[in-house]
Protein backbone atom coordinates (compact mmCIF):
# COMPACT_ATOMS: atom_id res chain seq x y z
CA UNK A 1 0.00 0.00 0.00
CA UNK A 2 1.34 3.44 -0.96
CA UNK A 3 1.22 6.24 1.57
CA UNK A 4 0.99 9.90 0.75
CA UNK A 5 3.92 11.28 2.78
CA UNK A 6 2.04 14.50 3.50
CA UNK A 7 -0.69 12.57 5.38
CA UNK A 8 0.23 11.50 8.90
CA UNK A 9 -1.49 8.12 9.10
CA UNK A 10 -0.42 7.55 12.69
CA UNK A 11 -2.41 10.59 13.72
CA UNK A 12 -5.60 9.01 12.39
CA UNK A 13 -4.82 5.74 14.17
CA UNK A 14 -4.51 7.59 17.46
CA UNK A 15 -7.80 9.36 16.79
CA UNK A 16 -9.49 6.05 15.90
CA UNK A 17 -8.27 4.39 19.09
CA UNK A 18 -9.39 7.36 21.19
CA UNK A 19 -12.73 7.48 19.37
CA UNK A 20 -13.37 3.76 20.00
CA UNK A 21 -12.41 4.12 23.65
CA UNK A 22 -14.72 7.10 24.12
CA UNK A 23 -17.51 5.14 22.45
CA UNK A 24 -16.99 2.12 24.74
CA UNK A 25 -16.77 4.40 27.77
CA UNK A 26 -20.04 6.08 26.78
CA UNK A 27 -21.82 2.72 26.56
CA UNK A 28 -20.45 1.60 29.93
CA UNK A 29 -21.43 4.97 31.42
CA UNK A 30 -25.00 4.66 30.10
CA UNK A 31 -25.31 1.12 31.47
CA UNK A 32 -23.93 2.22 34.86
CA UNK A 33 -26.40 5.11 34.96
CA UNK A 34 -29.17 2.64 34.03
CA UNK A 35 -30.03 4.67 30.95
CA UNK A 36 -29.24 1.63 28.83
CA UNK A 37 -30.08 -1.92 29.81
CA UNK A 38 -27.28 -4.51 29.97
CA UNK A 39 -28.97 -6.87 27.54
CA UNK A 40 -29.38 -4.12 24.94
CA UNK A 41 -25.82 -2.85 25.42
CA UNK A 42 -24.17 -6.14 24.44
CA UNK A 43 -24.31 -5.54 20.68
CA UNK A 44 -23.00 -1.97 21.09
CA UNK A 45 -20.11 -3.17 23.27
CA UNK A 46 -19.36 -5.97 20.81
CA UNK A 47 -19.10 -3.63 17.81
CA UNK A 48 -17.26 -0.99 19.85
CA UNK A 49 -14.73 -3.72 20.71
CA UNK A 50 -14.36 -4.67 17.05
CA UNK A 51 -13.66 -1.08 16.07
CA UNK A 52 -11.12 -0.71 18.86
CA UNK A 53 -9.38 -3.86 17.64
CA UNK A 54 -9.38 -2.63 14.03
CA UNK A 55 -7.88 0.71 15.02
CA UNK A 56 -5.15 -0.77 17.23
CA UNK A 57 -4.16 -3.62 14.95
CA UNK A 58 -4.27 -1.93 11.57
CA UNK A 59 -3.13 -4.92 9.48
CA UNK A 60 -6.20 -6.86 10.59
CA UNK A 61 -8.28 -4.80 8.16
CA UNK A 62 -6.03 -5.91 5.31
CA UNK A 63 -6.38 -9.57 6.34
CA UNK A 64 -10.14 -9.22 6.49
CA UNK A 65 -10.41 -7.48 3.12
CA UNK A 66 -8.20 -10.15 1.52
CA UNK A 67 -10.24 -12.92 3.14
CA UNK A 68 -13.55 -11.55 1.85
CA UNK A 69 -12.12 -10.43 -1.51
CA UNK A 70 -12.28 -6.66 -1.15
CA UNK A 71 -9.56 -4.99 -3.26
CA UNK A 72 -9.58 -1.65 -1.44
CA UNK A 73 -9.06 -2.35 2.27
CA UNK A 74 -10.74 0.78 3.68
CA UNK A 75 -13.97 -0.27 1.90
CA UNK A 76 -14.06 -3.32 4.18
CA UNK A 77 -14.57 -1.03 7.13
CA UNK A 78 -17.78 0.25 5.55
CA UNK A 79 -19.04 -3.32 5.13
CA UNK A 80 -18.32 -4.05 8.79
CA UNK A 81 -19.94 -0.76 9.82
CA UNK A 82 -23.07 -1.30 7.74
CA UNK A 83 -23.43 -4.91 8.91
CA UNK A 84 -23.15 -3.84 12.52
CA UNK A 85 -25.77 -1.11 12.07
CA UNK A 86 -28.08 -3.59 10.36
CA UNK A 87 -27.78 -6.03 13.22
CA UNK A 88 -28.45 -3.36 15.78
CA UNK A 89 -31.47 -2.07 13.85
CA UNK A 90 -32.91 -5.58 13.57
CA UNK A 91 -32.47 -5.86 17.32
CA UNK A 92 -34.41 -2.59 17.66
CA UNK A 93 -37.25 -3.94 15.50
CA UNK A 94 -37.42 -7.07 17.65
CA UNK A 95 -37.57 -4.99 20.82
CA UNK A 96 -40.22 -2.66 19.37
CA UNK A 97 -42.38 -5.61 18.27
CA UNK A 98 -42.09 -7.24 21.66
CA UNK A 99 -43.04 -4.00 23.38
CA UNK A 100 -46.00 -3.46 21.04
CA UNK A 101 -47.31 -6.90 22.07
CA UNK A 102 -46.74 -6.15 25.72
CA UNK A 103 -48.50 -2.77 25.47
CA UNK A 104 -51.46 -4.40 23.78
CA UNK A 105 -51.66 -7.05 26.53
CA UNK A 106 -51.47 -4.35 29.21
CA UNK A 107 -54.24 -2.34 27.52
CA UNK A 108 -56.46 -5.42 27.48
CA UNK A 109 -55.76 -6.13 31.13
CA UNK A 110 -56.49 -2.51 32.09
CA UNK A 111 -59.80 -2.55 30.21
CA UNK A 112 -60.84 -5.78 31.99
CA UNK A 113 -59.76 -4.40 35.37
CA UNK A 114 -61.70 -1.17 34.72
CA UNK A 115 -64.77 -3.28 34.01
CA UNK A 116 -64.29 -5.35 37.18
CA UNK A 117 -63.76 -2.21 39.21
CA UNK A 118 -66.87 -0.41 37.95
CA UNK A 119 -69.10 -3.45 38.46
CA UNK A 120 -67.85 -3.96 42.03
CA UNK A 121 -68.47 -0.25 42.71
CA UNK A 122 -72.02 -0.65 41.46
CA UNK A 123 -72.51 -3.69 43.68
CA UNK A 124 -71.32 -1.85 46.77
CA UNK A 125 -73.63 1.06 45.94
CA UNK A 126 -76.58 -1.32 45.70
CA UNK A 127 -75.70 -2.76 49.14
CA UNK A 128 -75.67 0.73 50.65
CA UNK B 1 -82.93 -19.86 31.07
CA UNK B 2 -80.54 -21.29 28.53
CA UNK B 3 -81.81 -22.59 25.23
CA UNK B 4 -81.61 -26.33 24.84
CA UNK B 5 -78.26 -27.64 23.66
CA UNK B 6 -76.40 -24.36 24.03
CA UNK B 7 -74.31 -23.03 26.88
CA UNK B 8 -73.70 -19.40 27.63
CA UNK B 9 -72.85 -17.25 24.63
CA UNK B 10 -70.68 -14.12 24.69
CA UNK B 11 -71.70 -11.85 21.83
CA UNK B 12 -68.63 -9.67 21.30
CA UNK B 13 -69.29 -6.36 19.59
CA UNK B 14 -66.04 -4.57 18.67
CA UNK B 15 -66.75 -0.86 18.19
CA UNK B 16 -64.63 1.93 16.77
CA UNK B 17 -66.36 5.24 16.00
CA UNK B 18 -69.81 3.69 15.52
CA UNK B 19 -71.99 6.13 17.50
CA UNK B 20 -74.53 6.21 14.66
CA UNK B 21 -75.14 2.49 14.45
CA UNK B 22 -74.13 0.87 17.74
CA UNK B 23 -77.33 1.92 19.55
CA UNK B 24 -79.52 0.10 17.02
CA UNK B 25 -77.17 -2.90 16.96
CA UNK B 26 -77.37 -3.28 20.75
CA UNK B 27 -81.16 -2.75 20.79
CA UNK B 28 -81.55 -5.47 18.16
CA UNK B 29 -79.25 -7.88 20.04
CA UNK B 30 -81.01 -7.25 23.34
CA UNK B 31 -84.48 -7.74 21.87
CA UNK B 32 -83.46 -10.97 20.12
CA UNK B 33 -81.61 -12.36 23.14
CA UNK B 34 -83.06 -15.80 23.95
CA UNK B 35 -81.67 -15.51 27.49
CA UNK B 36 -78.29 -17.17 27.24
CA UNK B 37 -76.49 -14.37 25.41
CA UNK B 38 -74.32 -11.82 27.16
CA UNK B 39 -73.66 -8.91 24.86
CA UNK B 40 -70.16 -7.49 25.38
CA UNK B 41 -69.18 -4.23 23.72
CA UNK B 42 -65.46 -3.57 23.26
CA UNK B 43 -64.81 0.12 22.69
CA UNK B 44 -61.52 0.53 20.81
CA UNK B 45 -60.79 4.07 22.05
CA UNK B 46 -63.39 5.66 19.78
CA UNK B 47 -63.13 9.42 19.30
CA UNK B 48 -66.89 9.88 19.04
CA UNK B 49 -69.67 9.02 21.50
CA UNK B 50 -69.60 5.26 20.95
CA UNK B 51 -68.73 4.65 24.61
CA UNK B 52 -71.51 6.91 25.92
CA UNK B 53 -74.10 5.33 23.62
CA UNK B 54 -72.99 1.82 24.65
CA UNK B 55 -73.04 2.74 28.36
CA UNK B 56 -76.74 3.67 28.09
CA UNK B 57 -77.47 0.03 27.29
CA UNK B 58 -77.58 -2.67 29.96
CA UNK B 59 -74.62 -4.49 28.37
CA UNK B 60 -71.09 -5.17 29.54
CA UNK B 61 -68.72 -2.54 28.10
CA UNK B 62 -65.00 -3.16 27.90
CA UNK B 63 -63.28 0.20 27.38
CA UNK B 64 -59.76 -0.04 25.94
CA UNK B 65 -57.40 2.71 27.15
CA UNK B 66 -55.61 2.87 23.77
CA UNK B 67 -56.62 2.05 20.21
CA UNK B 68 -55.55 -1.52 19.45
CA UNK B 69 -57.18 -2.03 16.05
CA UNK B 70 -59.74 -4.69 15.23
CA UNK B 71 -57.48 -7.63 16.17
CA UNK B 72 -56.65 -6.45 19.68
CA UNK B 73 -60.22 -5.24 20.14
CA UNK B 74 -61.82 -8.61 19.35
CA UNK B 75 -59.13 -10.35 21.37
CA UNK B 76 -60.07 -8.33 24.48
CA UNK B 77 -63.60 -9.64 24.14
CA UNK B 78 -62.35 -13.19 23.68
CA UNK B 79 -60.09 -12.81 26.72
CA UNK B 80 -63.13 -11.75 28.74
CA UNK B 81 -65.10 -14.70 27.37
CA UNK B 82 -62.23 -17.07 28.21
CA UNK B 83 -61.86 -15.83 31.78
CA UNK B 84 -65.61 -16.04 32.37
CA UNK B 85 -65.79 -19.57 30.96
CA UNK B 86 -68.23 -18.93 28.16
CA UNK B 87 -69.04 -21.98 26.05
CA UNK B 88 -69.33 -19.91 22.88
CA UNK B 89 -68.39 -16.51 21.59
CA UNK B 90 -69.85 -14.64 18.64
CA UNK B 91 -68.06 -11.82 16.86
CA UNK B 92 -70.70 -9.30 15.80
CA UNK B 93 -69.87 -6.06 14.00
CA UNK B 94 -71.16 -2.77 15.37
CA UNK B 95 -71.81 -1.19 11.97
CA UNK B 96 -75.19 -2.82 11.52
CA UNK B 97 -74.02 -5.25 8.87
CA UNK B 98 -74.74 -8.39 10.86
CA UNK B 99 -78.22 -9.69 11.66
CA UNK B 100 -78.87 -10.68 15.29
CA UNK B 101 -81.31 -13.40 14.30
CA UNK B 102 -78.54 -15.14 12.33
CA UNK B 103 -76.51 -15.85 15.48
CA UNK B 104 -78.72 -18.91 15.88
CA UNK B 105 -77.69 -20.00 12.38
CA UNK B 106 -74.03 -19.86 13.36
CA UNK B 107 -74.64 -21.80 16.58
CA UNK B 108 -76.76 -24.38 14.79
CA UNK B 109 -73.99 -24.76 12.23
CA UNK B 110 -71.54 -25.35 15.04
CA UNK B 111 -73.83 -27.88 16.68
CA UNK B 112 -74.38 -29.78 13.44
CA UNK B 113 -70.80 -29.88 12.16
CA UNK B 114 -68.94 -29.93 15.50
CA UNK B 115 -66.66 -27.25 14.06
CA UNK B 116 -64.54 -25.10 16.39
CA UNK B 117 -65.20 -21.94 14.40
CA UNK B 118 -68.18 -21.20 12.18
CA UNK B 119 -67.98 -18.35 9.69
CA UNK B 120 -71.12 -16.62 8.48
CA UNK B 121 -70.81 -16.18 4.73
CA UNK B 122 -72.57 -13.71 2.46
CA UNK B 123 -71.75 -15.69 -0.64
CA UNK B 124 -72.72 -19.33 -0.18
CA UNK B 125 -76.30 -18.82 -1.24
CA UNK B 126 -77.68 -15.57 -2.57
CA UNK B 127 -80.73 -14.26 -0.78
CA UNK B 128 -82.30 -12.71 -3.87
CA UNK B 129 -79.78 -9.90 -4.05
CA UNK B 130 -79.82 -9.25 -0.32
CA UNK B 131 -76.13 -8.59 -0.17
CA UNK B 132 -74.43 -6.82 -3.00
CA UNK B 133 -70.77 -6.03 -2.93
CA UNK B 134 -68.65 -4.07 -5.33
CA UNK B 135 -66.74 -5.76 -8.15
CA UNK B 136 -63.31 -4.85 -6.75
CA UNK B 137 -64.29 -6.15 -3.37
CA UNK B 138 -65.41 -9.46 -4.85
CA UNK B 139 -62.09 -9.84 -6.68
CA UNK B 140 -60.15 -9.15 -3.47
CA UNK B 141 -62.22 -11.61 -1.45
CA UNK B 142 -61.84 -14.24 -4.17
CA UNK B 143 -58.05 -13.80 -4.16
CA UNK B 144 -57.96 -14.26 -0.38
CA UNK B 145 -60.25 -17.25 -0.77
CA UNK B 146 -57.88 -18.82 -3.32
CA UNK B 147 -54.90 -18.15 -1.03
CA UNK B 148 -56.81 -19.80 1.83
CA UNK B 149 -57.49 -22.84 -0.37
CA UNK B 150 -53.80 -23.08 -1.36
CA UNK B 151 -52.54 -22.72 2.22
CA UNK B 152 -55.11 -24.87 4.04
CA UNK B 153 -56.73 -26.97 1.33
CA UNK B 154 -60.10 -25.72 2.50
CA UNK B 155 -62.46 -23.64 0.42
CA UNK B 156 -63.79 -20.69 2.41
CA UNK B 157 -65.92 -18.48 0.22
CA UNK B 158 -65.98 -15.48 2.53
CA UNK B 159 -62.68 -15.51 4.46
CA UNK B 160 -62.95 -11.82 5.37
CA UNK B 161 -66.32 -12.16 7.07
CA UNK B 162 -66.25 -10.88 10.64
CA UNK B 163 -69.44 -12.72 11.58
CA UNK B 164 -68.12 -15.74 13.44
CA UNK B 165 -68.85 -18.20 16.21
CA UNK B 166 -66.09 -19.69 18.38
CA UNK B 167 -66.35 -22.67 20.72
CA UNK B 168 -64.46 -22.67 24.02
CA UNK B 169 -61.34 -24.31 22.52
CA UNK B 170 -61.16 -21.60 19.84
CA UNK B 171 -61.81 -18.90 22.49
CA UNK B 172 -58.82 -20.20 24.41
CA UNK B 173 -56.59 -20.28 21.33
CA UNK B 174 -57.50 -16.73 20.32
CA UNK B 175 -57.41 -15.28 23.84
CA UNK B 176 -53.67 -15.92 23.66
CA UNK B 177 -52.94 -15.66 19.94
CA UNK B 178 -54.99 -13.44 17.72
CA UNK B 179 -53.64 -11.85 14.53
CA UNK B 180 -53.24 -8.10 14.87
CA UNK B 181 -53.83 -6.18 11.67
CA UNK B 182 -56.17 -8.06 9.34
CA UNK B 183 -57.25 -10.86 11.62
CA UNK B 184 -60.04 -12.58 9.69
CA UNK B 185 -58.13 -14.30 6.86
CA UNK B 186 -55.06 -14.92 9.02
CA UNK B 187 -57.05 -16.53 11.81
CA UNK B 188 -58.33 -19.20 9.38
CA UNK B 189 -54.72 -20.23 8.67
CA UNK B 190 -53.92 -20.18 12.40
CA UNK B 191 -56.91 -22.45 13.08
CA UNK B 192 -55.91 -24.85 10.31
CA UNK B 193 -52.30 -25.02 11.56
CA UNK B 194 -53.53 -25.95 15.03
CA UNK B 195 -55.95 -28.64 13.77
CA UNK B 196 -59.12 -26.69 14.52
CA UNK B 197 -62.16 -27.34 12.38
CA UNK B 198 -63.58 -24.38 10.47
CA UNK B 199 -67.00 -24.45 8.86
CA UNK B 200 -68.83 -21.89 6.78
CA UNK B 201 -72.57 -21.34 6.82
CA UNK B 202 -74.71 -19.05 4.76
CA UNK B 203 -76.12 -16.07 6.63
CA UNK B 204 -78.18 -13.06 5.80
CA UNK B 205 -76.37 -9.73 5.97
CA UNK B 206 -77.49 -6.14 5.78
CA UNK B 207 -75.90 -3.89 3.22
CA UNK B 208 -73.48 -1.46 4.73
CA UNK B 209 -75.23 1.78 5.62
CA UNK B 210 -72.65 4.49 5.87
CA UNK B 211 -68.97 3.89 6.40
CA UNK B 212 -66.77 1.96 4.04
CA UNK B 213 -65.10 -1.31 4.76
CA UNK B 214 -61.53 -1.10 5.98
CA UNK B 215 -60.75 -3.28 2.97
CA UNK B 216 -61.86 -0.75 0.38
CA UNK B 217 -59.94 2.25 1.67
CA UNK B 218 -56.47 0.97 0.92
CA UNK B 219 -57.18 -1.94 -1.38
CA UNK B 220 -53.69 -2.54 -2.76
CA UNK B 221 -51.95 -2.24 0.56
CA UNK B 222 -54.58 -4.42 2.19
CA UNK B 223 -54.23 -7.21 -0.37
CA UNK B 224 -50.43 -7.35 -0.15
CA UNK B 225 -50.27 -7.30 3.63
CA UNK B 226 -53.11 -9.81 4.00
CA UNK B 227 -51.55 -12.29 1.58
CA UNK B 228 -48.13 -11.85 3.19
CA UNK B 229 -49.65 -12.25 6.66
CA UNK B 230 -51.40 -15.44 5.55
CA UNK B 231 -48.23 -16.97 4.10
CA UNK B 232 -46.26 -16.13 7.24
CA UNK B 233 -49.04 -17.55 9.43
CA UNK B 234 -48.80 -20.74 7.41
CA UNK B 235 -45.07 -20.93 8.16
CA UNK B 236 -45.50 -20.54 11.92
CA UNK B 237 -45.18 -23.52 14.24
CA UNK B 238 -48.15 -24.76 16.24
CA UNK B 239 -49.22 -22.70 19.22
CA UNK B 240 -47.76 -23.69 22.57
CA UNK B 241 -50.16 -22.81 25.33
CA UNK B 242 -48.88 -20.89 28.29
CA UNK B 243 -49.62 -22.27 31.73
CA UNK B 244 -53.22 -21.88 32.90
CA UNK B 245 -52.67 -19.20 35.52
CA UNK B 246 -50.84 -16.91 33.10
CA UNK B 247 -53.72 -16.56 30.66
Amino acid sequence: MKFDPSVDIDRFQILAVIGSLIFLALIVYLVRKKKLREDYSLLWLFFGGIFLLLSIWRESLEYISKAIGVAYAPAAIFIILIMSLFMIMIQFSIIISKQANQISMLAQEISLLKLKNSSSEQESEVKK
Amino acid sequence: MATIGFGRVAVIVPAYNEEMSIGNVLDELNSQNPGNWDVIVVNDKSQDNTLQVAMKHPNVVIDLPINLGIGGCVQSGLLYAYRHNYSFAIQFDSDGQHVANEIKTLLWGMNETKADVVIGSRFIRSFSGQFKSSFNRRIGINLISIATKLLTGKRIKDPTSGFRAFNNAAIKLFAENYPVHFPEPESIILLHKNNFKVHEVSTLMNPRNGGRSSIEKKAGFYMISVLLGMIISAMRPQVQYRSENEV
